[in-house]
């Protein structure tokens, strides 16, 4: 049972780096709101070539 | 992937029959094309074709594939921004960060997530600014920049011409108190709920220890380790409950914390005290589960809290940000905050009035149905007043001021909300009230079987005393209704429903009677043509088409309700006279659409002319009358008629003439009705009902019923009306549809019966429960089992409300599931917030 010496502490470790990441997470505002972000991965990364536009009147 | 699949894209499909950016109808208008990644498109309106080429030009048009509603036509006002560079303005917008400076801004259009995104990449493309965060939920926009590379013009431009029109936030303090809250209680939840885990794995072993035998070092080293993680919940989640219990002590009062935070000290130093002298029992697992159930059960009720947006908010959109100040001749823009009493302001067609005024030129229509509820639109001419929110409709006019701020008349309405809504909570004090007598007689309890103990048997007095403690705690009580409210809620927003306030629920399953605004509630709340009166000779479809085709060219509010007739003519050399009609040639054919006044100065109309109504004519001979007026919506009677099955008393209050609301009550089949309400009248009336004991239910739209909505039992509110009036309301048809009302209160009784069982269930566990613990007969580490599993077999029984078959999934769009509390403030559409 000796092992639990080790184990242990090293859990409440863990808890302690998840509890941390968590924290930070909610200071940089992650659970501010959980709508966009859900759609971020779905928009592609802006497309290199500029899309030429021009206004063109048509009657 | 799937919800993306559903969304349309318009690259692919044919863009040419409807606007590319704004999904306006390109028929019979004057269509511009532009390119968008090497493709043409078809765009309705310059502001279309600006918004689309910034959009494509940011290479941001992925927008288009992914957002899940169409924009809003964009109607940029580049110059009016200018006024914002004056420093006085500045100042009173932003604050100095640095050497940088802030905004929160509100954005008005933001309908989805993807408009979130586009308005916060297109802000941090801009060289100049370096921070801007977009909350889609919330409407609002923090934005960061640095003020000597650019305008904070420039910047309200870009949102501007977006097709998003930027408001500043009045009230953000609110706002940020409410995000304090959000993140500290997630934290608090979040030890509590890991340290439960690592103390309750513990707390097994220990147990198991206690029944098979256990090395009596490895037992004091779970102990240790157990109370080294159970001090940092105890004192950082469970601080609030020692902060609220020495509040509510020193106000000389109880509340639920006091004896919480007894019960909690109790077993911690217990605990600490066996744990140092390696006997007894320990506590820990009970203190560790007792706060993160409470700390759960006060999330949820925060949630619920959260959900109602700030009426500041609504106020603030209402009005302009800009105003034209008539200086010397020549006019200037001006920000509406630096009015001051006597400025003389230009108030354009289709702008709003900023602040209450007295017109010094000119003569117009004013629409004041934000403020009266009346669709019809009202003259005003030279020394008449007209009130801050009303927006002009026929022609230019100049006004002074005479009252701004706080003073107007629209600041009243809100103050009159506010009151409303502060003498409403008389059920919560009386829960509080039935709480602290109850939380007194477990305290004089528990110190009761304290002492019988000591003096029967001091040995097992502490542990009878805090079994006492635990399982009086009310836990499940606290659980029962508060899990029912969410999973209601939930249910209902399936529904297209939303709850704002959470006592909603219970309220609406008491209700007796049901109270009807007219206009924009029973009815659509905007112009239709209900009559068409065609001559001879002529087909009614043609002489709709031939106005349609003419009243294309023209803003105002009538204009709309022949939008929907089709588009088969087009007409030109189209000159609109302003406050009487519209000429214009179609088809070859000379046509005056327009007041009977504007017929008559062309041709000679029949003497028994009624005067009301719209003509159209030609140059011979009056073609046909065109009745116009508000329509009764389809659904109404059916929804009344099964309100009034469902043993509920209808009532048609109406701010509008007396034959117009007899006319609805009659259509209705709703016997009792008032017309000519003011929202005081309004208010007192249902006072009144309530006073009587009717528990009553107020249906509304407008601004006029956002305090009587407040002063109601329980209010619900359209989602096409005003901002002000949904913030007043507990619940929100989103589908702008009265039909739902019906399923609303079958929920809201459902959801009361599974309240009263919860209730039983909890009452039945602590009164079972209550005497053994007395008796010593619970350890502690059982009661606090037992109260755990109570508030389980509360949160499972109100689930049973979101299992429900959905009897709807098509009436709502997709997003319907994703729309949580917080997502209120998307929603709120906005009718004359902009500019």
């Amino acid at each position: 049972m000796s092992i639990l010496f080790i184990m242990i502490p090293i859990t409440l470790l863990l808890v302690a780096c998840a509890c941390g990441a968590f924290f930070w997470a909610v200071g940089a505002g992650q659970f501010e709101e959980l709508e966009t972000s859900a759609w971020e991965i779905l928009i592609d990364d802006p497309s290199e070539q500029t899309a030429a536009t021009q206004a063109s009147e048509q009657p | 992937m799937s919800v993306a699949a559903k969304k349309i894209d318009p690259l692919r499909h044919e863009p040419q029959s409807h606007c590319f950016h704004c999904g306006e109808s390109l028929a019979a208008r004057k269509t511009l094309w532009i390119s968008i990644r090497e493709q043409r498109v078809a765009v309705c309106c310059e502001g279309c074709s600006a918004a689309a080429t910034l959009v494509a030009g940011l290479g941001l048009d992925d927008f288009y594939r992914f957002r899940t509603s169409v924009s809003a036509t964009p109607t940029p006002t580049r110059e009016a921004w200018l006024a914002y560079d004056n420093d006085e303005v500045l100042n009173s917008v932003s604050h100095v960060e640095g050497d940088k400076r802030v905004v929160v801004l509100l954005i008005d259009g933001l309908t989805c997530a993807a408009c979130g995104w586009l308005v916060s990449q297109a802000l941090l493309r801009c060289a100049g600014v370096n921070a801007a965060s977009v909350n889609a939920a919330t409407g609002r926009a923090k934005v960061t920049w640095d003020p000597a590379r650019m305008k904070l013009s420039q910047l309200l431009c870009i949102i501007d011409e977006l097709g998003f029109a930027p408001h500043f936030v009045t009230a953000d303090a609110i706002e940020h108190q409410a995000q304090q809250e959000r993140r500290s209680l997630l934290k608090r939840l979040a030890v509590a709920g890991l340290g439960m885990m690592q103390v309750m794995m513990f707390a097994i072993a220990l147990y198991a220890g206690d029944f098979q035998g256990m090395e009596a070092n490895i037992r004091d080293y779970l102990r240790i380790v157990s109370l080294l993680v159970t001090t940092p919940v105890l004192l950082y989640a469970g601080a609030p409950f020692f902060a609220n219990a020495y509040k509510a002590l020193r106000a000389r009062s109880i509340s639920m914390d006091v004896p919480v935070s007894l019960g909690l000290t109790l077993a911690f130093t217990a605990s600490v005290i066996n744990t140092w002298r390696h006997s007894g029992a320990v506590y820990f697992d009970s203190v560790v589960m007792f706060i993160f159930f409470l700390t759960v059960a006060r999330f949820v009720e925060m949630i619920a809290r959260h959900a109602n947006t700030s009426v500041t908010d609504a106020l603030g959109r209402l009005l302009p940000v800009i105003a034209h100040r008539v200086v010397d001749n020549a006019h200037e823009d001006v920000a509406v905050a630096s009015l001051r009493i006597g400025d003389r302001l230009l108030v354009r067609v289709g702008e709003v009035v900023p602040a209450d005024a007295v017109i010094c030129a000119g003569e117009t229509r004013m629409d004041e149905s934000l403020l009266t509820g009346e669709s019809v639109p009202v003259t005003r001419s030279a020394g008449q007043c007209v009130t801050a929110g009303t927006v002009n409709l026929d022609s230019p006019v100049t006004i002074e001021v005479s009252a701004v701020g706080a003073a107007t008349v629209l600041a009243g309405v809100v103050a009159l909300l506010n009151r409303a809504q502060a003498e409403r909570p008389a059920i919560t004090r009386d829960a509080d009230r039935m709480a602290s007598r109850f939380l007194w007689r477990v305290l004089f309890g528990a110190a009761a079987v304290g002492i019988a103990w000591t003096i029967i048997e001091p040995s097992r007095a502490f542990a009878a005393m805090l079994a006492v403690l635990v399982v009086a705690c009310p836990c499940a009580f606290s659980l029962a209704t508060l899990v029912v409210v969410a999973s209601t809620t939930t249910a209902l927003a399936k529904r297209g429903v939303l709850v704002t306030h959470a006592d909603a629920i219970e309220t609406l399953a008491k209700v007796t009677q049901v109270v009807f605004d007219k206009t924009g509630t029973l009815t659509h709340g905007s112009l239709h043509i209900h009559h068409c009166e065609p001559g001879d000779g002529i087909s009614a479809d043609e002489c709709m088409a031939i106005a349609a085709a003419l009243e294309r060219h023209s803003e105002h509010p009538i204009a709309r309700a022949f939008g929907a007739a089709g588009a088969s003519h087009a007409a030109t050399d189209v000159r609109v006279v302003a406050g009487k009609g519209i000429e214009g040639t179609v088809e070859g054919t000379r046509y005056r659409l327009g007041t009977a006044a504007f017929i008559g100065e062309m041709i000679a109309l029949p003497t028994t002319q009624n005067d009301a109504g719209i003509v159209l004519a030609d140059a011979h001979r009056q073609l046909c009358r065109f009745e116009i007026g508000d329509t009764l919506r389809a659904e109404a009677p059916d929804t009344i008629n099964r309100l009034q099955r469902f043993g509920l008393h209808t009532e048609l209050l109406s701010g509008d003439a007396r034959d117009a609301a007899a006319n609805i009550a009659e259509a209705c089949g709703i016997r009792i009705f008032s017309a000519r309400q003011s929202p005081q009248q309004k208010l007192e009336r249902v006072r009144s009902l309530i006073q009587a004991g009717e528990c009553v239910a107020m249906v509304g739209d407008g601004i006029n019923d956002a305090p009587v909505l407040g002063g109601a039992s329980v209010s619900i509110a359209m989602s096409r009306g005003s901002p002000l009036a949904m913030a007043s309301a507990d619940l929100i048809l989103l589908n702008d549809s009265i039909a739902r009302l019906p399923e609303i209160f079958i929920l809201a009784h459902r959801a009361r019966r599974i309240m009263k069982q919860n209730l039983f269930w909890a009452a039945a566990y602590n009164l079972s429960a209550m005497p053994l613990a007395a008796l010593g007969l619970i350890p502690p580490w059982l009661a606090a089992i037992g109260m755990s599993l109570s508030s389980i077999l509360v949160v499972l029984n109100a689930l049973r409300m979101m299992r429900s078959p959905s009897s709807n999934s098509s009436l709502m769009p997709e997003r319907a599931t994703a729309v949580s509390m917080q997502t209120q403030a998307w929603i709120l559409p906005t009718s004359a917030g902009h500019v």
